[in-house]
């Protein structure tokens, strides 16, 4: 086959995919704006993907943060490591790993469950019996998901932080014998509100991207189990690139170069 | 004036790919008659039935409702065309998340914003009308058989009094026994609610029973219409053929020489 004819072929169909998530994401979110609201839905939402994410979110995050630990005193050189130490594994907690982490986990987690779920329900023809009794799909089941996703992702974010430096905290303290004061006070004056919120608007965008990749590829899907497994699968892969993406992108704009 | 049509089609059009499934279909349905259309599978029964309701949208043609064209399906039709329908699924398609009670509350609880204790009261009614006891409302989908399912399934289309009922292939995957029940709640129903049902099946114990009028679709177009009694003689080879459910005979031809000429 032409090669230029297949790879024209390619980055039209990948613009056109674009485009579609796009208007989907467009409409996902507008629904926010218009009634009716279901929050029965936006609440059993939140609980699913934010409370149920705590433990795997936090798992994460602590054996991270004694990972972290280790490697920064392995790898330091310099004298005053205790001093230092917390300071490095504040900052790429609370600005990358815990953002970028736990984004990846709720990915894994959240963006699987939804796609398997408006997709089972788009081939059993749920979706087209909502229509029919005058609920609108986009409203029910799409808007309250991206919406409790944006919501929860940020806390989930936040615990990720503060169980990821804790995890530093017992390695530094119990296995490299620091002096727990020391820690803690080198990892308040070091760490800024900034560095805080920018891991947290990070999470924000990670969070939209998650769930709009999930609603999505659940809500397209098309011929039986077949069809539905292929959705979990290119949902979690979509999920997971968007946010390692944008995390690229954001934080070139959150760094000052 | 002259009273028009409940529903009433005009040259609709629908394609998907290169397979053109519905070719400029006509049809009219009165008020309170009960339409059945028969034809094999895979002939777009349901393309037209998820036209009418708004859940597929036609390439062209027109599809008055009430005098009210629907075809370009502006939020208005979809609204409109939801609060006046009711339809009973193939697979039932009971949200399987809920309880059966839930399921046929559904739209009194989410469109109709009633409470729940006046929707659940409702349901149970409903649930009793299809020949369910209240604790079944209790029971999650799952633990319902298929023929449960689609009685769970009526009760939810009915639940709101619509004006229109739509039945998608109701006897389908059912027992002889069942399915002569489910066949005898919906001729019932649908008296009781004085609604306008249109109904696709390929099952003809079924078409006989539930229909005032029947008419057969073939290769996107109605090829003909006439009342139960006088499908037998029906003059025409492509219905006998498909009451008879011959092998042999016009319908079939076409598919072979389809295939022969692809291969």
């Amino acid at each position: 086959m032409n090669v230029f004819a297949s790879t024209g072929r390619l980055t039209i169909d990948s613009v056109r995919e674009i485009g579609r998530v796009a208007n989907f994401a467009f409409r996902g979110g507008f629904s926010w704006f218009l009634g009716p609201f279901y929050w029965r839905a936006v609440w059993s939402a939140l609980a699913r993907i934010g409370y149920a994410s705590l433990p795997v979110v936090g798992l994460t995050a602590i054996f991270t943060g004694g990972a972290l630990a280790l490697n920064i005193y392995e790898g330091s050189l310099l004298p005053n490591t205790e001093a230092f130490l917390p300071q490095i594994l504040g900052v790429s907690i609370v600005r990358e790993l815990g953002p970028v982490l736990a984004a990846l986990m709720v990915a894994g987690r959240c963006s699987s469950a939804m796609a398997a779920e408006i997709g089972t329900m788009r081939v059993t023809e749920q979706i087209d019996a909502l229509s029919t009794l005058s609920v609108d799909p986009f409203k029910y089941l799409i808007a309250p998901r991206i919406l409790a996703t944006t919501i929860a992702l940020p806390l989930l974010v936040l615990v990720a932080d503060i169980i990821g430096v804790y995890g530093g905290y017992l390695v530094s303290v119990y296995a490299l014998g620091f002096s727990p004061e020391i820690y803690v006070n080198n990892l308040i004056d070091f760490i800024s509100m900034e560095d805080v919120t920018s891991g947290l608007i990070k999470a924000t965008v990670f969070g939209f991207l998650i769930s709009v990749m999930g609603c999505y590829y659940g809500y397209t899907s098309r011929g039986g189990a077949g069809g539905v497994g292929a959705a979990t699968r290119t949902a979690v892969v979509a999920a997971a690139v968007s946010v390692l993406a944008s995390n690229y992108f954001m934080t070139s704009l959150l760094v000052d170069v | 004036m002259s009273t028009h049509p409940k529903i009433s089609i005009r040259d609709l059009h629908k394609t998907f790919g290169d397979n053109e499934v519905l070719r400029g279909l006509d049809l009219d349905v009165e008020e309170g008659q009960s339409l059945v259309v028969i034809g094999g599978s895979g002939t777009g029964k349901s393309v037209l039935i998820k036209c009418v309701l708004t859940l597929l949208k036609p390439d062209r043609g027109r599809i008055a409702v009430d005098g009210a064209n629907i075809a370009r399906q502006t939020d208005r039709d979809r609204r409109m065309m939801a609060e006046k329908s009711g339809m009973l699924f193939q697979s039932a398609a009971l949200f399987d998340s809920m309880k059966v009670w839930e399921n046929v509350a559904f739209r009194l609880i989410y469109a109709d914003k009633k409470t729940r204790q006046q929707a659940r009261e409702k349901a149970i009614d409903c649930l009793a009308q299809v020949g369910l006891a209240p604790e079944i409302g209790e029971l999650t989908p799952a633990e319902l058989s298929g023929g449960m399912q689609k009685r769970v399934g009526l009760a939810r289309a009915i639940a709101a009094d619509p004006e229109i009922l739509f039945f998608d292939e109701p006897t389908t995957g059912l027992d002889p026994i069942m399915a002569d029940v489910i066949n005898n709640l919906i001729v019932e129903r649908v008296k009781a609610l004085g609604a306008t049902a249109i109904s696709i099946t390929h099952d003809m114990a079924s078409a006989r029973k539930i229909a005032d009028e029947i008419a057969m679709l073939y290769q996107g177009r109605i090829i003909w219409r006439g009342r139960p009694d006088e499908i037998e003689n029906s003059g025409n080879p492509m219905v006998d053929q498909f009451v008879h459910g011959r092998a042999e005979g016009p319908i079939q031809m076409q598919v072979r020489r389809d295939f022969r000429t692809k291969s």
